[in-house]
């Protein structure tokens, strides 16, 4: 059954009329674990507070759990857990204030549902009666993940969880999330972190308010159509400048120590290049064949 | 029920939190009902006053004395021409000029006349207006005292006077005190309250919190209660600190019943943190928020009767003046401290801040969107 339904969702800011979602459909099936991947002004934070009913949609309907977001938003608030790109639990409040207040604005108490935040609230428990604001970045989105979860949600938005987080928390924070998928939760997280993408059960690639694809993260890295290589040469600068001016490029861009290239000619050898490259001055060149990763699949997306 | 207790639970806990607010919520109005009173005093002393004395004659120098031995003015110059102390009064060394002219003993006694040039610096409206009528009476009376020595053999000859006598009522020896101290008072309560409330929603706008309570079932009304209800309990501590202020430092009770007083200000309480609730539900920011309660708290001190008196003011202003909350309760506390009004002549009153506090507060209530 689908958790979540956007139908031609459409929403368009200020007086320009600038698009900030446009015309986005998909489903969620229930107990998923759905990515929304895009870089920043994507749109994504937008579809967000339209599923969790605090801003309205220009055009298009959507439901969650059966209920439409602009008629039925009251029985929305009270089964969704909503966590904020921006940390927005009361910086003044102690950690144990802060979940307790949140029970009580949900008609509910933090012993009644322990057992979903257990494992989270343990790892933060030690600083309950400290002030959410002087806690460290990974223990505030541990904990505003406690008070979204205090009511036991039937579906989870996580805006950016894990943005501005240290890497180690950021494993933590989606081991935590698998977890949670375990208790039939229905989870739908964006991130700009492209590693983070193939630890969803299904990925949104978005890109200025459009969707571009909507797969598992191994479909999408399968797809790939092109032969993917990793160059590697003495100056960095140059060898982006000659491989885009290369004929026989289709797509070359830097990621990380090497550039990464797909060629129109299949029968490209290794030779071939590396002769072009020597040509323009450049030496310690490294040519070998790589693997697709969800990042390649987007720069491609975008280029398409 | 619950929801709105545990609110107001966050609320009392989140004010309590913040010493240096708290600290000024207290301190500031004791601090400033202790200062204004003292400096907001309508009689003008130490008015600066230069002589031009071209007679030097006896009755000179006795009008002279006569008139800086009153508090009022002060002698800061003593010059030989008119220029010369019109030069003091652009140098805003002198408020007053007074020349006597050459001769003013002998014409007094031989032509029983003589005039008195007075000349008065009027940049500052009130010391102008209130000099010159200080000046003008102590001559008066310096006049009619000589008038009477110089007639005093000629019992013939009586002078005829209308002898007024004022008896001022609510206030017998008219002190200033007792006039501004509830007005003061009244306009501080107005500033905690209006400002407190205006604040509060725009700074969880800004902290974001908002967005987290926006996504929770949480009626509207009930955000806005929880909002209202602590900030009101704060206003009535300032009201009790300021009169006790009040009856402390400048000895002052109110005729009227206290109970009287506070069923007011409980209202207006209402009244004025549903018109901050107000403004904070239309800005974004602190900043926006506190100018536009600033543009508003202006115009309800000076329009309020605190300083001028509303009759006074021309027709546009005294509608102006009508949707003014801060003009009632100056009025009121006025009327129930120096008069003892009691409930039956507060009625009007009453009636209409109450609908101030309703309309006022229905308004923030649906003017809150949760969904933008």
């Amino acid at each position: 059954m689908q958790s979540v339904v956007l139908n031609n969702i459409k929403k368009v800011y200020g007086k320009d009329q600038k698009i900030a979602v446009d015309n986005v459909s998909f489903d969620v099936n229930q107990g998923e674990l759905f990515g929304l991947i895009g870089p920043d002004g994507a749109g994504k934070t937008s579809i967000f507070r339209m599923l969790t009913t605090v801003l309205l949609p220009d055009g298009g309907s959507a439901t969650v759990e059966g209920f439409d977001i602009v008629k039925d938003y009251k029985k929305i608030r009270n089964i969704v857990g909503y966590m904020p790109g921006k940390f927005s639990l009361y910086q003044d409040l102690t950690v144990a204030e802060n979940l307790h207040f949140f029970a009580t604005v949900f008609e509910t108490t933090v012993e009644e549902n322990y057992d979903l935040i257990k494992d989270i609230y343990i790892q933060i428990e030690k600083f309950k009666n400290r002030r959410a604001g002087k806690l460290s970045g990974g223990m505030k989105q541990k904990l505003a993940l406690c008070c979204a979860l205090i009511h036991k949600p039937a579906v989870l938005f996580l805006d950016e969880p894990t943005t501005g987080v240290d890497p180690v928390s950021r494993r933590e924070f989606w081991e935590m999330l698998k977890r949670l998928q375990e208790q039939k939760i229905t989870i739908i997280v964006s991130t700009p972190y492209m590693d983070e993408a193939k630890l969803c059960d299904r990925i949104a690639l978005m890109q200025e308010g459009k969707i571009l694809s909507i797969e598992t993260p191994e479909n999408i890295v399968e797809s790939y159509p092109d032969k993917l290589y990793a160059i590697k040469a003495n100056n960095m600068h140059a060898l982006l400048k000659n491989m885009a001016a290369y004929e026989k490029t289709l797509n070359s861009y830097a990621f990380g120590e090497y550039a990464h290239a797909s060629f129109t000619d299949v029968a490209l050898t290794e030779n071939e290049l590396t002769e072009y490259l020597k040509g323009h001055g450049l030496s310690d060149i490294e040519i070998k064949k790589t693997e697709v990763t969800i990042e390649d699949c987007f720069i491609k997306l975008l280029k398409s | 029920m619950r929801t709105i207790k545990f609110l107001l639970f966050k609320e009392f806990k989140q004010i309590f939190r913040n010493r240096a607010i708290l600290a000024l919520i207290m301190v500031m109005p004791v601090v400033q009902l202790i200062i204004l009173p003292l400096a907001a005093d309508y009689e003008v002393k130490n008015i600066n006053l230069s002589v031009v004395d071209h007679d030097h004659s006896t009755y000179s120098q006795k009008l002279i004395s006569t008139i800086t031995a009153t508090p009022y003015f002060k002698l800061t110059g003593y010059n030989k021409s008119y220029d010369e102390a019109f030069r003091l009064i652009e140098l805003d060394k002198a408020d007053l000029v007074l020349e006597i002219p050459q001769g003013f003993e002998r014409n007094l006694v031989r032509e029983n006349q003589q005039e008195l040039f007075v000349a008065v610096n009027a940049i500052n409206g009130t010391k102008a207006n209130l000099g010159g009528a200080y000046l003008n009476t102590i001559i008066q009376i310096f006049n009619s005292d000589i008038r009477v020595k110089l007639l005093e053999h000629e019992e013939s000859n009586q002078t005829q006077n209308i002898d007024v006598t004022v008896s001022n009522w609510f206030n017998p020896y008219m002190n200033y005190h007792v006039f501004m101290v509830p007005g003061i008072l009244a306009v501080l309560v107005t500033m905690i309250g209006g400002f407190l409330s205006a604040l509060n929603i725009v700074k969880e706008k800004e902290v974001g919190t908002i967005e987290q309570i926006n996504v929770t079932p949480i009626k509207k009304s009930h955000f806005i209660i929880g909002k209202l209800i602590p900030f009101w309990v704060l206003g009535n501590v300032v009201f009790t600190l300021g009169l006790l202020v009040s009856w402390l430092v400048y000895g002052i009770t109110p005729v009227g019943s206290l109970l009287v007083l506070y069923v007011f200000v409980s209202v207006f309480l209402l009244a004025i943190l549903g018109f901050g609730l107000l403004v904070s539900t239309f800005c974004d920011t602190q900043q926006q928020a506190m100018f536009i309660m600033f543009f508003f708290v202006m115009i309800f001190i000076l329009m309020g009767g605190l300083f001028t008196p509303i009759e006074s003011m021309p027709g546009w202003a005294q509608t102006v003046t009508k949707f003014n909350p801060a003009s009632y309760l100056i009025e009121t506390m006025r009327m129930v401290i120096l008069k003892g009004s009691g409930f039956k002549d507060l009625l009007r009153n009453i009636g209409i801040i109450a609908i101030f506090a309703i309309v006022l507060n229905l308004w923030a209530v649906l003017n809150y969107r949760k969904t933008s």
